[in-house]
């Protein structure tokens, strides 16, 4: 059995991504008692997931190594992994929530060795990967998992391949009798960073995201720019594998549209205009971006580097919202299709690969949330004061990108450490 | 305050045409030009056409053949990300352009919805052989033959079928009350002029 030591002076982080991480270390940082409750095997969020930030183009894993850092020096975090909330009763000051352990099948003795991974055969959907490659069925989650330790996945429970992997294991950390259990931890206050999910592609219909193999997601790219990716870092089209030299972003895929998702997702614009480094990093001269946008939203500082990005021949801006994708049976090319409003000029032009610039869609959007959360539109939770102590962190109240995201968990954990200030001066300690 | 700014043709838009307070919601991004299967034939896509209207574009928008080259299939409007009711725009301005007098002569679409309306409203029923032995001949006597005989197997084959009766081009059916039917047209035609100003 889990225990977790909580009490109505505890602030509750859900969520283990950058601004959960950040939410947790600032309370942590000032004194409070944090328990930290990741729903993945491994701390990190989907900025572990990226290849580049921008707009410095430096690496996510120097990021994420200072905060794990802080953490792991830091006895008031309790983190719980492949854990998740399922319900939150009280109010401000006395929160009880009930939290759900998946089985990881794998203990604390864990070294990360390796082991079991080699001998066992079956292989699952890379997650980590967007479900581009595979796995072994005993994995580490990603090279910088925290905690650094192996998952086996329920899927070979009761097989061959757990036995043998429990066997490999020199150091006892294998326990294929673990069951899911329910615990119950109180909170004085809760930050909610859950953060976001990618925009279902497949429902923007005319871009055949679920038909044509080369339509892939911004998220997708980010993983086959990366040198842990599923091309080994290098820019190759899924359909046969070619060296995909001709690129096309569709901005605005799925956001700022009624149909889809309404708001503006802030991200993507940044977020392609970043990736096209990727492509002049891997092609250089004989790489060619074509960005296909309604209008350009590098808001504020970023202005510099939608210059910076304007002034590289291999660039191409073309101010349209594409009408349709179509893929070419033979050539896998991609042929795009629409009217260029600035001269009313019809294209058809084929492209290597297409990516979506898929927009961001809350992920706390159709969770059964505890309470009456005040949210908007979109689904992000609302800065107000009928949440009581219940507080929106980084994307879950806001499409936002990672320097906004750590501002916005930071005020987050200011906002819950007075909480917990008030609950500790009536009860008198 | 913003009142102010917005041009008169804007206004008039507004005013008179249905579905027209919509146009000033057009962010210009170009998917329904894209996505309109017509979109090669006409003179400006309707994203362009929304844009000239801002402009004050008065005497270009309306006497353009653009929105008379609308087929309805409604591809624009479920594209559209914020929703315009763009078909409804197009037939708003072509029905504002018409009564306005300023609409291309002679455009097929147009003609086709004239006679259309001008064979209904007689009799209340619709007279498919005249409406369509009129589209035949609108260009003359000679390409009106020629049409006929283009498509004599087709009438043929209607008249066989039962689909067809020779005996329409002489009166043809009605509805039972007409004097109440055209009061009714009267009245109606009333209402609208008096809503989009045309009394």
């Amino acid at each position: 059995m889990t225990e977790v030591i909580a009490t109505n002076q505890t602030i509750l982080v859900v969520g283990g991504g950058i601004s959960g991480m950040t939410a947790a270390l600032e309370a942590a940082e000032c004194g409070k008692n944090v328990v930290l409750v990741e729903k993945n095997p491994a701390l990190g969020g989907r900025v572990s997931q990226l290849y580049r930030y921008f707009p410095k183009l430096c690496h996510p894993i120097c990021g994420l190594e200072i905060n794990l850092r802080r953490l792991k020096q830091n006895p008031r975090i309790r983190v719980l992994t492949m854990a998740e909330v399922t319900e939150i009763t009280g109010g401000e000051g006395d929160y009880t929530a009930t939290v759900r352990l998946a089985p990881r099948f794998v203990n604390e003795n864990c070294t990360a060795c390796g082991e079991c991974g080699k001998v066992v055969d079956a292989e699952v959907p890379d997650e980590f990967n967007y479900n581009l490659s595979k796995v072994k069925a005993a994995y580490l989650p990603h090279k910088m998992a925290h905690p650094q330790r192996y998952v086996i996945d329920p899927s070979i429970i009761g097989t061959a391949d757990a036995d043998k992997a429990k066997a490999a294991c020199k150091y006892g950390a294998i326990d294929l009798d673990m069951k899911e259990e329910s615990i119950q931890l109180k909170a004085g206050a809760v930050v909610w960073a859950t953060g976001w999910k990618p925009y279902d592609a497949a429902k923007i219909q005319p871009y055949g995201y679920d038909r044509f193999s080369n339509v892939i997601t911004s998220v997708e790219f980010e993983r086959l720019a990366d040198i842990h990716g599923p091309t080994k870092g290098k820019i190759l089209r899924p359909s046969d594998g070619k060296e995909a030299k001709n690129i096309a972003f569709i901005q605005c895929a799925g956001s700022r549209d009624e149909n889809h998702l309404r708001h503006c997702s802030r991200i993507c614009c940044m977020a392609s205009l970043k990736q096209t480094s990727y492509v002049r990093e891997a092609y250089g001269d004989e790489g060619k971006s074509t960005i296909y946008y309604i209008d350009i939203r590098a808001i504020d500082r970023f202005e510099d580097f939608y210059q910076k990005v304007q002034k590289d021949k291999t660039v191409t801006f073309i101010k349209s919202k594409v009408a349709k994708a179509v893929q070419d049976e033979k050539t896998g090319d991609v042929v795009l299709h629409g009217v260029n409003t600035e001269g009313y000029h019809r294209y058809a032009t084929p492209h290597d690969l297409v990516v979506l610039a898929v927009g961001m869609e809350p992920s706390v959007k159709g969770v059964n949330l505890p309470a009456e959360i005040v949210s908007d539109s979109s689904g992000f939770i609302e800065a107000d004061p009928s949440n009581h102590a219940f507080f929106g962190a980084g994307c879950a109240s806001n499409p936002l990108d990672v320097n906004r995201a750590v501002q916005s968990a930071t005020a987050s954990a200011l906002r819950a450490i007075q909480v917990v200030n008030r609950v500790a001066r009536v009860e008198g300690q | 305050m913003s009142e102010n700014y917005r041009n008169n043709f804007l206004k008039e838009v507004e005013e008179r045409v249905e579905e027209g307070h919509w146009v000033k919601m057009c962010m210009q991004c170009g998917v329904c030009a894209g996505s309109c299967p017509l979109g090669p034939h006409w003179a400006h896509p309707p994203q362009e056409i929304f844009m000239m209207i801002r402009a004050g574009k008065r005497e270009e928008v309306l006497t353009s053949d653009s929105m008379w080259m609308c087929t309805s299939c409604y591809n624009c409007v479920v594209r559209c990300p914020r929703k315009l009711p763009i078909t409804h725009i197009m037939h708003g301005l072509a029905n504002l352009a018409y009564r306005l007098g300023l609409s291309p002569k002679n455009q097929t679409t147009q003609k086709f919805a004239s006679m259309f309306w001008n064979n209904l409203a007689q009799t209340g029923r619709v007279n498919e052989l005249k409406l369509s032995l009129g589209m035949y001949f609108k260009d003359g006597f000679a390409q009106g033959i020629k049409n006929a005989m283009a498509m004599q197997s087709v009438g043929l084959g209607m008249v066989k079928a039962k689909r067809l009766n020779p005996m329409e081009l002489f009166g043809g059916h009605g509805i039972k009350d007409k004097s109440g039917f055209h009061a009714m047209l009267k009245k109606a035609r009333e209402i609208e002029d008096r809503r989009k100003n045309f009394a």
